[in-house]
Order: C-alpha cells, then structure tokens, then sequence
C-alpha cells in the first residue's frame, strides 16, 4: 500500500478540497501528492496558525479544508484552535507527522513529543495515533467524524508508521 | 481621523460585502456602527483576519474585504507572502494602520516608527499595494473592490479610541449568519 496516496484519496474522497501544509520530513511524499492531485487546492502556510486562519476562511466559503503539519506546531496553535476553531465550532482534520516517537533520531524532537498528547487532552481535541501502516484504515472514519462533530480532530502519525525515518 | 470614524465613513461601501473584522475594537466599532450578517467579527485570535479572510475569498467568487490592524499585521507577517503568491482578485486587504496597538490602549507599534508595511507588502511579492491617508480611503477602497486585482490597501490614520460595549453575540452565531450570507 502506498500510504501518501491512501491518505490524498481519502480526503479527496470525504470532500476535503483545501489543505494547508507546513513541512516535516515524514510528510513530505503525502504533501507531493496533494500537491498534485486536481480535487485538493494545495496552499503552503509561513505558519501553522496562518494555515488555521486559512482553513476557518475556506470552511466559510464552503469548503471542507485540512492542514497537514508536525506535532511542534501544537505549541504554535493553542490560541488558535481554542479562540477560532474551537469558540466558533469548526471542523478541521489535523494531520499531524509525531515527531519525536520511536525510531526518532533527533534528541531535540522528543521534547514536544512527550506534551503533544496531554496539550491534545487538555484541549479536549478527539486524538488518533497511527503507530501502524493498516492504522491508516481508520482515517476515512475520523474525516467523516471531523466534519460530524464540527471540531478539530488530531490524527498523530509516527516514524514507526512512515516506515522509519530514514537515514540521519 | 481615528479608526472609528474611517470605518463609519466605509460602512456603505463594505456593507453589502463579505468583510472578516479585526479582533478587538475595530469589531466592537463596526458591530455598533452597521451590524450585518455579512460581517465576520472577530472576538479572538489577534493576527489572522487577513488569513481568514483570505481563505474565504479563495473558496468562493465573492468579494472579500478583511479589515486588519498593524499590529495584527505585524504579529502575523507570514500572510503577506501567502496572499502575494496566491492573489485572488475577489481579495481586498484594508490595514488599519493607526501605529498603535489601539484595543490594548495604543501602546505604538514598529509601523508607526522605522517600518513600513505598505514596504513590507511589496518586498513580501503584493502587486498592487496602496498607501493612502484616512481621508482618501474611500474612493480607493471603492475601486478596489470594484477591480478584478487583488489590492493590499495601508491606510494611514490617527491612533484613538471611542468607549463602547464588547460584542455578546455568541460565535456560532456569528459564523452561522455569516455562513448563510455567504451562500445567499
Ligand atoms: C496573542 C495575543 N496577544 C495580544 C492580544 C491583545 N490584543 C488584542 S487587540 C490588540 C491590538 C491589535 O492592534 P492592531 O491590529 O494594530 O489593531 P488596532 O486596535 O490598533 O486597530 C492586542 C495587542 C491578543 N488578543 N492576542
Ligand atoms: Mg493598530
């Protein structure tokens, strides 16, 4: 199974037609793919709350967006999944790479990794953790729960689950 | 002039549009000015009027004003490359730029001093940046709108607040209406 694709087809699949990107290394085949595909207008963000702000726009426009982003900019959201998505009951998929996981070569990741969670818990945010490739199986489930609930929904997806990081 | 009375003069011209408004005073101001359903009032989250809205006038054909401040600007100057490699022409940015963190009780900010954000805009890749002084927004604003290019607009003015209540209308609410309005 080819995993960036699964994931681009089922966005594609569940309406998703506005994704927003920050880079991590893990996301960089999924980012190529949206990048390409015709359904999904692909818009890069400097930030990841700008990238929130865009997706609140869309949203309101009729859109159904998502951002696509790494665990460290949890701490560069906070404000704005508590005072936009949240205070004003917004959907928005969160497709999270979880740095600093097992198979995680970079000392400097684990640090954000060990609040990603409890951050998430305490903003009462719906998490998944995809630790496994067939865990990727649940996501067409969690889009459709995304935009049921109308909330901001965190779908962690770990080295272990890309396949490893890679050489570094 | 001062921020409330440059909105009061631009209400007829932005009030059958989609406009996303600025955290803090410049909503309260335009809510007590000329409420609409076609307003976007934001009661939180400093910096990303331009973003929301810019996100807004991407899903959709309408026109799009976000009203922003310089110090939201500021706060959040990674939009001006976003909006400038994107442009959408049903896209108009008004900066409000009255130098000042005017809702917190103008302390200055650096577009009141060495910065200039009508610069900033341009080296950030907008095409079409308009610097004018508060009395001339009008017309400006007009033809903005009007045109099929996206305009980033720094208007000029005086810091200076007027007293008037929070907004008590609940978000969803707001979305909601604005929701409907943008559909109608
Ligand atoms: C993250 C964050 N920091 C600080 C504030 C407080 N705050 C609310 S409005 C505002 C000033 C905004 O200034 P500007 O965008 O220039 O608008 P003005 O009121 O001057 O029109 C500040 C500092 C906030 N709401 N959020
Ligand atoms: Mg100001």
């Amino acid at each position: 199974m080819n995993i960036d694709k699964k994931i681009a087809d089922d966005l594609v699949a569940n309406d998703v037609s506005f994704v927003t990107t920050v880079p991590c290394k893990q996301l960089a085949g999924v980012i190529e793919e949206i990048d390409v595909r015709d359904d999904i207008f692909h818009i890069p963000s400097n930030k990841e709350d700008e990238g929130m702000g865009l997706c609140a726009g869309a949203f309101m426009g009729g859109k159904r967006p998502a951002i696509i982003m790494q665990n460290t900019a949890i701490g560069v959201t906070i404000n704005t999944l508590a005072t936009l998505t949240q205070f004003y009951r917004m959907p928005l998929p969160m497709l999270i790479s979880y740095r600093g996981e097992l198979r995680e070569p970079v000392a400097c990741q684990v640090e954000m990794a060990v609040h990603t969670k409890a951050l998430l818990a305490q903003l009462n945010i719906p998490t998944f953790h995809f630790h496994w490739q067939k865990d990727v199986e649940e996501l067409d489930n969690i889009l459709k729960y995304t935009f049921m609930s109308n909330k901001p929904v965190a779908i962690l997806t770990d080295a272990n689950f890309w396949g490893g990081y890679g050489d570094q | 002039m001062i921020r409330s009375e440059i909105l009061k003069e631009i209400a007829p011209i932005i009030r059958d549009h989609l406009v996303v408004c600025n955290i803090g005073l410049p909503s309260q101001e335009l809510h007590m000015i000329d409420d609409q359903p076609t307003n976007f009032y934001m009661l939180g989250t400093m910096g990303l009027s331009s973003s929301i809205g810019f996100g807004l006038a991407l899903a959709q054909d309408k026109p799009v004003i976000s009203i922003d401040g310089d110090g939201s600007v500021l706060t959040n100057l990674g939009t001006l490359p976003t909006i400038a490699n994107n442009a959408t022409g049903n896209y108009t940015l008004l900066i409000i730029d009255n130098g000042s963190y005017g809702s917190t009780g103008d302390q200055p900010t650096y577009a009141g001093q060495k910065t200039s954000l009508t610069a900033v805009a341009k080296a950030c890749g907008c095409d079409n940046v308009i610097e004018v002084q508060d009395k001339d927004l009008g017309p400006v604003l007009q033809s903005a709108i009007d045109s099929d290019e996206m305009t980033i607009i720094v208007c000029k003015c005086d810091s200076g607040n007027i007293k008037l209540p929070v907004i008590t209308l609940d978000p969803v609410v707001i979305r909601h209406r604005f929701m409907e309005a943008v559909k109608a």
